[in-house]
């Protein structure tokens, strides 16, 4: 059993079924991602796994304690940055710490040194509307870091960010998980995004959403090195392509 | 340059349009277009606020420590209410019609009553002051409450917030603009509030000393104490203002 497993979830809205007898793991240091078209039930599927929500049916388990509806146990993170308004950075990174009741001071020392080390030095004492999205996005991963530093869920962190600032976040991701022990559930409708920085893909499709398929990603070298051009990326692409049945 | 020119005329445009009202006023007074007894010219309101400055000083600040009872009791009981038609649903359902109801009610009809029940004091005036400051708070508060998404509230309770944490980190400091456009009305209102009901009976305050005047006919006087009047709403507001830049730095134009 990995860090993180789901068994047999299935919620349902107004009588249907939204998602249905879904299963997952995510085990120590992975990066996997849940692709699929809109629709599918993946938000769904992640306030389950957070604990906002108890699911119908089935359980969620972290280190194989029963974790089904109770939040605070692993940190998520949204598409839109949700950096409040009205705190510096600093305290906005320090926030998930202040919450679990660390003292102020200790609080923001802690965030200060994550801030610097995911390379967001100089930003502390500014206000979230004098840094650009890519950047607001960044410290909301710092945030949902130090609100827990084992298992983390992502839902389309990166998917409002315009193609370049992607691709900078992107490298910039991959350069930070290679330093941390964080293992990330990620939410993505982007196929190359899912080949680029995961250990494995689930498919999520069909409405009720069901998990069809896993894949294992295995490219050449690290992870930084992969490449979308490459003859194994696109094969990948193609594969899943093929599986989700968009062709 | 332009942008500078632009801020300039900004700045002046009500200098400028306050200074034409003045001097439109001084022609019309002075040039006997209307009787002196009727409309005292702007000098003899300036004459009759420098002679009467430490009796109008009196008064004022009897009516500006009434303004302010008032609305500090107002603004504290705005919050509560605020803060529990908020937390449970079944009160905002109950109160809320009751509330603006209430509002319909003329400030000036309730305060013969109120006088009626407390008497001459300084109580009635406080208590009208509450009654119509409270709402502007409560109001302000609720829509601001409200306009926190479903979705930071989610990402708090992902991070283990309670129902507190959640007041204290996003409801409360996303209201703080709504909070402080309604305070700035309540503070307006605090001041008229209290000189209304001072109309009604007591025997200090700028409202009393209205009426006396208007008894003796005094419109030098009486044009005056409005004056004076407008000028500490305006010094209240000025105040609230100054708590606004003060409680919220984000919104700080130098941070732009």
């Amino acid at each position: 059993m990995g860090l993180l497993s789901a068994e047999s979830i299935t919620v349902s809205f107004e009588g249907k079924n939204v998602i249905e007898n879904i299963s997952l793991s995510l085990n120590e240091g992975e990066t996997v991602s849940l692709l699929g078209v809109s629709g599918t039930g993946k938000t769904t599927l992640f306030n389950i796994l957070s604990g906002l929500y108890a699911p119908d049916e089935g359980k969620v388990y972290l280190d194989s304690e029963d974790i089904t509806g109770k939040a605070g146990k692993i940190s998520y993170m949204l598409q839109k940055d949700l950096l409040l308004p009205h705190k510096r950075v600093i305290d906005n990174a320090a926030l998930p710490l202040i919450l679990k009741g660390v003292n102020k001071k200790e609080a923001k020392l802690k965030a200060e040194r994550y801030l610097k080390e995911f390379g967001l030095e100089g930003t502390g004492d500014k206000f979230p509307h004098q840094l650009s999205g890519g950047m607001r996005q960044r410290v909301a991963f710092v945030r949902t870091y130090l609100a827990s530093e084992r298992a983390a869920l992502l839902d389309e962190p990166f998917s409002a960010l315009d193609s370049i600032t992607k691709s900078a976040i992107h490298r910039w991701f991959l350069s930070v998980m290679a330093e941390i022990n964080l293992s990330v559930l990620f939410v993505t409708h982007d196929i190359d995004e899912a080949i680029l920085l995961s250990d494995r893909v689930y498919l999520l499709t069909g409405k009720p959403g069901k998990i069809t398929d896993e894949i294992v990603i295995r490219l050449p070298g690290e992870k930084c090195d992969r490449s979308p051009m490459s003859s194994e990326f696109i094969a990948y692409k193609e594969e899943i392509i093929k599986k989700i049945g968009i062709l | 340059m332009i942008k500078r020119f632009q801020s300039i005329t900004n700045k002046g445009a009500p200098v400028i349009s306050l200074a034409v009202i003045v001097i439109l006023w001084l022609t019309v007074s002075e040039g006997g277009l209307i009787p002196a007894y009727m409309l005292p010219s702007p000098v003899e309101v300036v004459k009759a606020f420098i002679s009467e400055f430490s009796v109008l000083a009196q008064h004022s600040a009897v009516t500006l420590q009434e303004a302010l009872y008032g609305l500090l009791l107002g603004t504290a009981l705005g919050f509560v209410f605020a803060v529990i038609m908020d937390r449970f649903s079944f009160l905002y359902k109950a109160l809320y019609p009751i509330l603006v109801i209430s509002q319909t009610v003329p400030t000036i009809a309730i305060a013969p009553v109120l006088v009626l029940w407390m008497g001459f004091s300084m109580a009635p005036k406080i208590t009208l002051v509450v009654i119509t400051t409270f709402f502007p708070i409560t109001v302000s508060l609720l829509d601001g409450f409200k306009s926190v998404s479903a979705d930071e509230i989610n990402l708090l309770r992902s991070m283990g917030a309670g129902n507190f944490n959640i007041f204290r980190h996003i409801k409360l400091p996303a209201s703080m603009e709504q909070f402080f456009s309604g305070l700035k009305v309540s503070a307006s209102y605090a001041v008229v509030g209290a000189v209304i009901s001072e109309w009604l009976g007591g025997f200090e305050g700028l409202g009393v000393y209205m009426t006396r005047v208007k008894k003796a006919y005094a419109f030098d006087k009486m044009f005056a104490v409005i004056i004076l009047i407008s000028a500490v709403s305006l010094l209240l507001m000025g105040a609230v203002a100054g708590l606004r830049w003060l409680s919220m730095p984000h919104k700080r134009k130098r941070n732009r």
